[in-house]
């Protein structure tokens, strides 16, 4: 288990003051000019050197991002834009980040900043977010007045800004150039990439998007060094991070823990263990509501990294952990999953626009039995017709979660079926 | 320039090229439904996906910019399965309503649910319906149909510029309109019905009234404007059931104003269908011969000198094959009053350049700086106007205005530099003192667009001489750019004034001949289509109206002979240009009407005058020897400049657009009841925002 | 559910910022790059619905639009798209209960059942005295505190339809009931305590 002193988020339960003099307490803005001291492509290789992979979901290496950002200036501002939209369903770690700790996120959006050489950081906050908004943006005043943003960050003599962006309710923005659109005050729909947004991002200058936990992280391994952080967790799957565990587990929690813990240790350590028991497990989502469900068999001794979770066709995600016992009803479950992505699909793409809503329906049939056989694998095609062709990833998340019940639990899904067949009275 | 292998295939094109360009290079079909080669890409249909090697996912094609190396499948199980998958989902929604939608035959979903899409539907659930929007008379909705291609958005908001536009809601909830029910205030909204690939946007006015297979189509030339649009006139038997606007890159693109779209009833309605003659005070038909042997009589009570008693007039949609003949008689009869200037426009003479859109229109996007001047192109020239509005669009266009439009407030469509409403503006231009002068010299291809407005005043001359000096003194005319214009409305004035259909040594104008009407010195007005001159000037004259439908010219009329539309004669016209172009006749004239050109030959006839030509090859070939430009079909030639326009003191009136009302400017228009609503629901007291009124944004 | 526009009876003829407003608004524009003062719209349109008894009335998407010289459209299309501007009036109290999967693995539908039944009205209801109106919500972010509902700004989190029923009832009574997790947890710790980060808990 993770010690104590090896976590980052050391006020992640909001026991402590959330302000400035309590988050300079924990060690935030510590020596930060030192920090800056050491030039942007020092930091960016420390970062690359920490195995940091992006925390939103996608776990691409954050210092390598990074560096995609122009080196020399054209004279016109680039920007950091932080992702707060948090809302993919299971996930609510961000949310603690910047209603508990958000000196962290402020910190980090400077010193990551810096290291992209990037005028502003926006952090885009999803609108529900109301407390943890007003958090960030006092947070952010208190640096302000502290000297800590603004003309001479630090005295480093870097100019930096930080703004907060609240969003308006739309799952989407979590999808980075839907969030830029939005940003620039259009509905979050996403762009088709090429180019990328750090060739062309926000008001059309390059542009970085983070995740909150992969910014928030970067200060400390600032300070403690890249070699601690890639220490904690396997190669290529390294560091901290703060887990969601929901659903049937006896104590439901956030816990920030080492990567690649097992997930049943993850469960048993922090979560007081599944409903009922271990051997009461049926299946866990794993990595938020996109990614495809687990059986118990797999979760036995599955890891909780990318690579592992990757290796038996789900994915770490947002590292949200959605567990479900024997009690559950997988095809509600997921067919509520699948009203939810209909329900947040923008509407731009056809696949997406179309399928969903259709996924959605055949499922609430499913719900029911009210379906032939052969309809499994209707719906598996449809769904295989919108992954991979749609604009953005939301396409994906909306079909793997079915395929991962099917893949799993498709016995199950056609026994109710037959079971409804059976009870009505043969057709005539 | 990049190589990429497209099926085997190996192409270099251009850097900037996207995959679907390439593919189609080499003729490699990809269907779409969203992309639209005029308008910005939006790739969100997901039908022109293709496979690229080494990419985990298929590509849009259309929105996939070219690079060295790349292997593209346009036909792999991959590129596929993709297309197969987009078809299935675009028509789960739609309806089966094919049978009864006015799109099918010439339906993009239609078409490619044939190629690509599955024998049957496997979607079991309920089907969506959306709520008809209203977008004003002409657009016919039907919002189930609507596939979320977004083009009538991005047409809207690039080509037509009017933002109104959208897509709200999301997801499967998504629907297209203007949120608020209100009508477009576009001129240019028919277009949306051509870029719709489907039957949610269909023509309001041809709605249910015929099958695309029914339609002999015949390629012709507008002349609702000077801009002379190439169009497509669809006719089942003898009645012209729609007309689309037909591609010329050079004129409209593949655009149609709506005037030009939609009057198409008026060519039904108010049709002078047999000749007349007064009897007693009233028109009663009459034979050919009749009609003749009344305006011969006339002509012989004149008894000697009658060349000096009678006067011709040539009215806004004249050809000029008829034109021609018209001239050559009255030449014949010894008069010298001709004139095809009803607005009594001060132009004219030997300088081709004097009178011509000299940039031409194409040419509107080699500019640097524009001045607009006593003009709406809105109005006046509605595809002239998206040409700016294009051009604009581009960045790095300076335009300015004095006055054609009241105030600052008049959206044209781009913004732009209201330096003043009245001559005085221009004269400060001209001397250099107004610091527009200064963006006009530093430009490198500065534009100057005189309209009609500034020329049919009385200082017209000056102001045109004012133009001029502009053009020359902020090198408009220097090289290979000339950027000195003159924007017509009238279909018939460049060829007109190419022909020369103007007064004669010491003959009589416009003003001239209705002077001389009311004074009793003019005894015979021949009007070819004039309505727009004042008809109670012309006394107690003798006046025969040829022409197409009964307007005012009819109802002042002592003899009337039928003529025909554009749609139904084989004639020449020359644009603002100085283009000419040949219109082709679609249908036949109704009744007794005749081509104009034959009821001049034979009344010529009648008074032993013949012209010389028995056909219409005879009369273009004989044309052509007295003005060769009007033989050249479809090209335009440098216009010569020379001194035109005259110095000389200026009023210290606004310089107004002639345009009152867009949707009611000539007699076809004036019989349409399509017109009639647009016009009072657009122009009238109470209509939305118009370019000539508001902002557009009230409402 | 799609939020249907208020009727145009509904609809106020006009609509102004307040001075205070005016200046809060002046200070969102300021956060964005010269010329992008269209970024602001999400914000102004907060604003404005905060203004106007938590819904957003057409008269005031149109004084957004006018203020960040947008066209009207660009404003309708980002009112409708995203999913908490009201485009009708709602109560006193907005009741967003969520049911996705996760609140609903931990008894959401309990929670639905007791709101309605409190309340005496079903999804995309009001109340008739105008002080609840409750709808269903998708995944509000706090999942391992779940059931949860949204009450105007507040999060109530682990839920039971005892719980909610009382949070609704000191609302109703116009009380002003604790925010957060209605089961004694303080945030998203592990119920009965934290298992980790003991040197660190509750330094105040």
């Amino acid at each position: 288990m993770l010690r104590d002193q090896d976590r980052i988020f050391t006020n992640l339960y909001g026991t402590q003051d959330w302000g400035l003099a309590g988050a300079r307490r924990r060690g935030d803005w510590d020596g930060t000019k030192a920090i800056l001291a050491k030039g942007p492509d020092a930091i960016v290789d420390e970062i690359k050197a920490s195995g940091l992979r992006g925390r939103g979901g996608a776990g691409f290496p954050t210092g390598l991002k990074w560096s995609f950002m122009p080196k020399q200036s054209d004279g016109k501002p680039t920007y950091l834009v932080v992702n707060a939209d948090e809302g993919e369903p299971g996930t609510c770690k961000d949310r603690e980040m910047m209603r508990h700790d958000p000196h962290k996120l402020v910190e980090g959006c400077l010193i990551a900043g810096f290291a992209m050489r990037a005028s502003a950081a926006y952090i885009y906050i999803r609108g529900e977010f109301h407390l943890e908004a007003n958090h960030l943006e006092a947070a952010v005043a208190e640096a302000y007045d502290a000297g800590l943003l603004g003309p001479n960050a630090c005295g480093s003599g870097y100019a930096f800004d930080v703004f907060v962006h609240r969003g308006a309710g739309a799952y989407i923005c979590g999808e980075e150039t839907a969030l830029i659109e939005s940003l620039e005050g259009k509905k979050g729909q996403p762009r088709l990439k090429p180019p990328f947004p750090a060739g062309v991002g926000v008001w059309g200058r390059p542009t970085t998007v983070n995740n909150v936990e992969s910014i928030a992280v970067a200060p400390t391994i600032m300070r403690r060094g890249a070699g601690w952080f890639a220490g904690l967790g396997r190669e290529n799957n390294t560091g901290t991070k703060v887990f969601c565990i929901s659903g049937h587990v006896e104590r439901p929690c956030n816990v920030e823990e080492e990567m690649s813990i097992p997930l049943r240790e993850l469960i048993e350590k922090h979560a007081g263990g599944v409903r009922g028991g271990w051997n009461n497990l049926l299946a866990i989502i794993p990595g938020g509501s996109s990614v495809p469900m687990i059986p118990k068999s797999v979760c036995d001794d599955v890891l909780m990294d990318f690579d592992s979770l990757r290796d038996v066709k789900s994915g770490l995600g947002t590292a949200a952990v959605i567990v479900m016992d024997k009690s559950t009803d997988l095809v509600r479950a997921i067919a509520r999953l699948a009203k939810f992505y209909t329900h947040e699909s923008c509407g731009q793409c056809t696949p997406c626009r179309e399928g969903t809503g259709w996924m959605w329906r055949v499922m609430e049939r499913l719900v029911r039995g009210e379906a032939d056989v052969a309809e499994i694998d209707m719906l598996l095609e449809v769904s295989y017709q919108i992954e991979g062709h749609t604009i953005c990833a939301l396409g994906d998340a909306a079909a793997w979660p079915i395929q991962g019940l099917m893949r799993h639990f498709r016995p199950e899904v056609e026994a109710r079926i037959m079971a409804r067949k059976n009870k009505q009275p043969a057709a005539a | 320039m990049p190589t990429l292998t497209i099926d085997g295939q190996e192409i270099t094109v251009e850097a900037n090229t996207t995959v679907l360009q390439a593919c189609e290079e080499l003729g490699i079909e990809i269907p779409r439904f969203c992309y639209h080669d005029r308008l910005s890409i939006a790739g969100n249909c997901r039908m022109c996906l293709v496979e690229m090697e080494k990419s985990p996912k298929p590509i849009a094609s259309c929105a996939m910019p070219v690079g060295e190396g790349m292997v593209i499948h346009t036909k792999s199980p991959v590129a596929e399965k993709a297309r197969k998958g987009a078809m299935e989902f675009l028509l789960i929604n739609h309806p089966l309503d094919c049978p009864i939608c006015d799109q099918g035959g010439e339906c993009d979903l239609q078409d490619q649910a044939v190629a690509y899409g599955r024998g049957g539907s496997r979607f079991d659930e309920h089907k969506r319906a959306v709520k008809d929007k209203y977008l004003g008379p002409l657009i016919a909705t039907t919002m189930t149909r609507c596939i979320h291609c977004t083009r009538c958005i991005r047409f809207a908001t690039e080509i037509a510029g009017v933002e109104e536009l959208g897509a709200t809601y999301r997801g499967e909830e998504t629907e297209i309109g203007t949120y608020i029910e209100a009508a477009l205030t576009s001129e240019l909204s028919g277009n949306l019905v051509d870029v719709c690939p489907v039957g949610a946007l269909t023509n309001q006015a041809y709605a249910f009234s015929a099958r695309p297979w029914e339609l002999r189509k015949t390629e012709s030339i507008d002349v609702h404007d000077a801009v002379g649009s190439n169009i497509r006139i669809d006719c089942r038997g003898a009645e012209v059931m729609r007309i689309l606007p037909r591609l010329h890159e050079d004129i409209n693109e593949e655009w149609l104003s709506d005037r030009s779209r939609y009057a198409v009833d008026g060519l039904a309605l108010q049709r002078l269908d047999q000749p007349y003659v007064r009897v007693d005070g009233k028109l009663k038909p009459a034979s050919w011969d009749a009609a003749f042997a009344a305006i011969q009589a006339r002509l012989n009570a004149m008894g000697e000198a009658k060349g000096e008693r009678i006067a011709a007039i040539a009215g806004d949609m004249a050809d000029v094959e008829s034109m021609f003949a018209l001239k050559e008689l009255f030449t014949a009869l010894g008069s010298r009053n001709l004139d095809c200037r009803q607005d009594g426009a001060k132009i004219g003479g030997k300088h081709r350049g004097g009178y011509l859109f000299n940039s031409t229109i194409a040419g509107i996007e080699d500019a640097d700086a524009l001045l607009l001047v006593g003009c709406n192109p809105r109005w006046e020239a509605t595809l002239v106007n998206a040409r700016i509005r294009k051009r604009w669009l581009a960045g790095g266009f300076p335009i300015a205005v004095i006055g054609g439009v009241a105030s600052a407030t008049v959206d044209l469509t781009y913004k732009y530099d209201y330096l003043g409403a009245g001559p005085a503006t221009l004269a400060e231009v001209a001397d250099g003192s107004h610091h527009f002068a200064g963006v006009l010299a530093a430009a490198e291809r500065p534009m100057i667009v005189l309209g009609s407005g500034a020329l049919a005043r009385d200082d017209g001359a000056a102001l045109l001489d004012l133009a001029r000096r502009i053009a020359q003194d902020n090198g408009m005319l220097g090289g290979d750019w000339n950027g000195f214009n003159v924007l017509h409305r009238a279909a018939s004035r460049v060829g007109g004034l190419d022909l020369g259909f103007l007064p004669g040594d010491g003959g009589r104008d416009v003003a001239g001949i209705l002077d001389g009407a009311g004074k009793g010195e003019i005894d015979l007005v021949w009007l070819l289509g004039a309505d727009e001159i004042d008809m109670t000037a012309l006394g107690q004259a003798f006046v025969v109206y040829q022409g197409h439908h009964g307007d005012s010219g009819a109802h002042r009329a002592d003899v009337i002979l039928p003529g025909a539309a554009y749609t139904e004669k084989d004639a020449t016209w020359v644009n603002t240009e100085g283009r000419a172009q040949i219109g082709r006749r679609a249908v036949f004239p109704p009744g007794d009407a005749r081509e104009d050109w034959t009821i001049l030959r034979a009344f010529s006839a009648v008074v032993e005058q013949p012209l010389p030509y028995d056909n219409l090859q005879q009369l273009r070939r004989h044309m052509a020897g007295e003005v060769p430009s009007l033989g050249a079909i479809d090209v335009v030639a440098a216009g010569d400049m020379g001194a035109f326009g005259m110095a000389g003191s200026v009023s210290a009136e606004p310089i107004v657009s002639p345009v009152g009302d867009y949707y009611l400017a000539n007699a076809v228009c004036r019989a349409s009841a399509v017109m009639a609503e647009c016009s009072q629901l657009y122009t009238s007291a109470g209509g939305a925002g118009r370019a000539g009124g508001a902002t557009g944004t009230d409402g | 559910m799609k939020r249907v526009p208020a009727p145009p009876e509904q609809q106020p003829g006009n609509f102004a910022f307040t001075p205070e407003n005016l200046a809060l608004a002046k200070q969102h524009i300021a956060k964005y790059p010269p010329r992008r003062q269209a970024s602001a719209v999400m914000p102004l349109l907060d604003l404005a619905q905060r203004q106007h008894q938590n819904w957003l009335p057409r008269a005031a998407m149109d004084a957004v639009a006018e203020m960040l010289e947008m066209p009207r459209i660009r404003v309708y299309e980002v009112a409708t798209f995203y999913s908490m501007y009201n485009l009708a009036p709602v109560g006193e109290n907005f009741v967003q209960v969520c049911t996705t999967t996760p609140c609903w693995l931990r008894g959401s539908d309990d929670v639905v059942g007791a709101c309605k039944a409190k309340l005496g009205i079903d999804f995309g209801e009001t109340t008739v005295d105008g002080k609840f109106t409750l709808i269903e919500v998708e995944c509000l972010g706090a999942c391992v505190n779940a059931p949860m509902m949204q009450i105007n700004d507040d999060y109530y989190e682990d839920l039971t339809a005892d719980s909610a029923k009382a949070v609704l009832e000191a609302l109703a009574n116009g009380e002003k009931p604790k925010v957060g997790p209605q089961n004694g947890r303080h945030a998203s710790e592990p119920a009965g305590g934290p298992t980790t980060l003991h040197a660190y808990t509750g330094d105040g």
